[in-house]
């Protein structure tokens, strides 16, 4: 590493932002689809379990699934109507497997249960409030969907000192987060407050990147009142928004291999979510809809919509005003993490940051030519924000040498795709990196599994060990009664005897 | 009678005594390999291998007769433990996955005989006389030993379906 590069930081990638116009576009409010697919699935860890009937009527926000497992999220109602159908979607997914989820038919009324507030939440127990955000079923609104009381009880055990609100939102197009610092900043502001009394934090740091001056301007102007919450804007570079990046530029912490924020004091949650813990404490309200980004040369009119959560794409898309064009790819997310779907009948759910409808030009930067060998420039070494070798790793993938590139850190890749965008013989480095933790996630799966199979074998052969005891045993008890019988009636016979005898 | 009863006592004990010293001076040492490559095998003696039991099945890789390939409900993770155990080289491409499968019951034709049951190694088949039975998924590991025993083909094996949680990224393909 050169002097200059240890001056200046080199690692990440500095796309194209193209945020504007839809950024500056004020938020539209998606009218009530008739039909809403709510997955049980919107987290990471254990789907959950539904607790409703087909034909069942319920009301906005009425509880709809229950979670199951230490990491598990609840899901509500988005709206009131009837449900309709229990049963398989196509998931918002790269695979495009089937995934199980709620239909409901709305009944145009979108009334809401009967939900329990808070005016004073500085009052609650903080344990209190991570049951109230379980029972909201929020969870991490900047795509890694964790379930949010799972980190505030975690944070509140691990007694951390900090808490970050992250308004990166590195992604280009996505401005999501940032229509939401504009518009309520107020909100955020107060959910930090309650999130700082919810796991003892002492101080908040709000990391904006300096592309949202808008952003920045309205957080600060609301965090003046409170000495604990402080805005710092932070560069823009891809990707900032990243939980360990952030920590990093904010507090010059690094987050170490194999542990969490929360070892070095630090809980880190998305504005968003923070804006959904404030409703979910202060109104009860769960989170049944969201900010969606609507972005991309392909649609009509990009901007920022609130969706209720198992609106299908389609639906939001058309609501839009539909394409302007036909698009050459649509993207989940954004258009560096996000997915590529083959189709747009999948629900908006939880982690849905944004719709994108990229045009030919757009998208045409993967797909000039074929993936080409490896020069070894070592562009994706300088790229790679955690400090990885890409390349390397990527050519013991390809030899299936899959423990040789966990040598090599594959572990803590955080798949933000820094190495393939730079990468001039343009190979898929991310896929090659999604592929094998997946291999590896199935072998440790395996191997757990082949650890079950052993001990139902042993389970098996002490059950029949057992049963031939039992069954001797019963044989036993069988041959001994007999026997007291028997004996029991020669002796009645031998008595009976002599009385006959001194009878005769 | 006395000396029946004596003759025979000096005789057992003799025999005995030769059986003892031969017993020490003809020890054969068995391999402590074989014990510890049986303990990863599954553990199942299903006989997919073809070999007498998981014991058989590691004697045989231990031997080189086999390789370490050879178990299939193990799949790869099986065969990559024994061949990091025995240093062998490891060849998971030649390696026929067919994927993990996984035995359902047809309940058309199921007559509730409980012949499957007594053979299942992990005990993974509910049921009861003259009830149909059925495959707990979680149990079964796809041996195949309770296909041969219905008597009427109620048995048949189906791939685990892939969900969203066991989906896994292709590898990428250089055109």
């Amino acid at each position: 590493m050169g002097f200059m590069e240890r001056l200046i930081p080199h690692w990440g990638v500095h796309p194209d932002d193209r945020k504007r116009p839809a950024a500056d576009a004020p938020v539209r409010r998606m009218p009530m689809p008739t039909r809403l697919y709510v997955p049980l699935l919107q987290h990471i860890g254990a789907p959950a379990r539904p607790i409703v009937l087909v034909g069942q009527h319920v009301f906005k926000g009425q509880l709809l699934a229950e979670p199951q497992g230490m990491v598990s999220a609840a899901i509500h109602a988005p709206t009131s109507g009837t449900v309709v159908a229990i049963g398989e979607i196509v998931a918002p997914h790269p695979s495009g497997l089937p995934l199980v989820a709620v239909t409901i038919e709305a009944d145009g009324e979108d009334r809401w249960a009967d939900l329990v507030g808070c005016n004073d939440p500085f009052a609650l127990d903080p344990q209190e409030i991570a049951r109230r955000v379980a029972k909201a079923g929020v969870v991490g609104m900047g795509g890694a969907t964790f379930p949010s009381a799972v980190k505030l009880a975690g944070g509140l055990r691990a007694k951390i000192s900090t808490l970050i609100a992250n308004g990166g939102e590195c992604e280009p197009y996505l401005s999501c987060d940032d229509r939401l610092m504009r518009d309520r900043a107020a909100d955020i502001v107060d959910g930090i407050r309650i999130v700082l009394h919810a796991t003892g934090a002492r101080e908040a740091l709000v990391g904006i990147e300096d592309n949202k001056p808008e952003a920045i301007a309205a957080m600060q102007q609301v965090a003046a009142a409170f000495p604990e919450v402080r805005v710092r804007p932070v560069p823009t570079r891809y990707p900032m928004g990243s939980d360990r990046q952030l920590i990093m530029e904010l507090t010059g912490c690094e987050v170490p291999a194999d542990s969490r924020a929360f070892d070095v004091g630090i809980l880190v949650h998305n504005v968003g979510t923070l804006a959904a813990v404030r409703a979910a404490i202060r109104f009860g309200q769960p989170l049944v809809s969201r900010l969606v980004t609507l972005n991309g040369g392909a649609l009509r009119a990009p901007g920022n919509i609130e969706v209720p959560i198992g609106a299908l794409a389609e639906e939001v898309i058309a609501f839009a005003n539909g394409f302007k064009e036909t698009p050459a790819r649509l993207v989940l997310g954004g258009p560096m993490m996000g997915i590529q779907l083959p189709h747009a009948r999948v629900p908006v759910v939880k982690s849905t940051s944004g719709i994108l409808a990229l045009t030919a030009a757009e998208a045409a930067g993967q797909n000039l030519r074929g993936p080409e060998p490896c020069i070894r420039c070592g562009s994706c070494v300088r790229a790679c924000p955690v400090g990885l070798l890409p390349l390397e790793m990527a050519r013991r993938i390809a030899s299936a040498d899959f423990s040789g590139a966990v040598d090599f850190g594959l572990k803590d890749c955080i798949a933000c795709g820094c190495c393939a965008y730079v990468c001039p013989a343009r190979i898929p480095l991310v896929q090659y990196f999604n592929h094998t933790k997946g291999e590896l996630a199935a072998l440790e799966r395996a191997k757990l599994r082949a650890e079950a199979t052993k001990k139902l074998v042993a389970a098996r052969a002490e059950r029949i060990e057992r049963e031939t005891r039992e069954k001797a045993e019963t044989a036993a008890r069988r041959k001994a009664d007999r026997d007291a019988a028997k004996k029991a009636a020669a002796a009645a016979a031998a008595a009976a005897a002599p009385s006959e005898e001194t009878a005769a | 009678m006395l000396a029946a009863i004596l003759s025979l006592t000096v005789l057992g004990a003799v025999l005995g005594l030769l059986l003892g010293i031969a017993g020490r001076y003809f020890h054969v040492e068995a391999n402590p390999l074989n014990a510890e490559v049986e303990a990863l095998m599954p553990g199942t003696n299903c006989g997919q291998c073809g070999f007498p039991g998981c014991a058989g099945a590691a004697a045989a890789i231990i031997d080189g007769t086999a390789p370490a390939t050879c178990c299939p409900p193990g799949g790869k993770a099986v065969a990559a433990t024994v061949a990091t155990k025995l240093g062998l080289a490891l060849d998971l491409s030649g390696m026929a996955d067919k994927g993990s499968q996984i035995a359902l019951v047809n309940e058309e034709i199921c007559i509730g005989c409980c012949r499957c049951l007594k053979v299942c190694p992990t005990d993974a088949i509910v049921g009861a006389a003259k009830q149909i039975h059925n495959v707990l998924r979680e149990a079964c590991t796809g041996c195949e030993a309770c296909v041969d025993r219905c008597p009427t083909e109620a048995l048949v094996m189906h791939p685990v379906p892939v969900t969203l949680q066991h989906w896994v990224w292709p590898k990428p393909v250089f055109a």
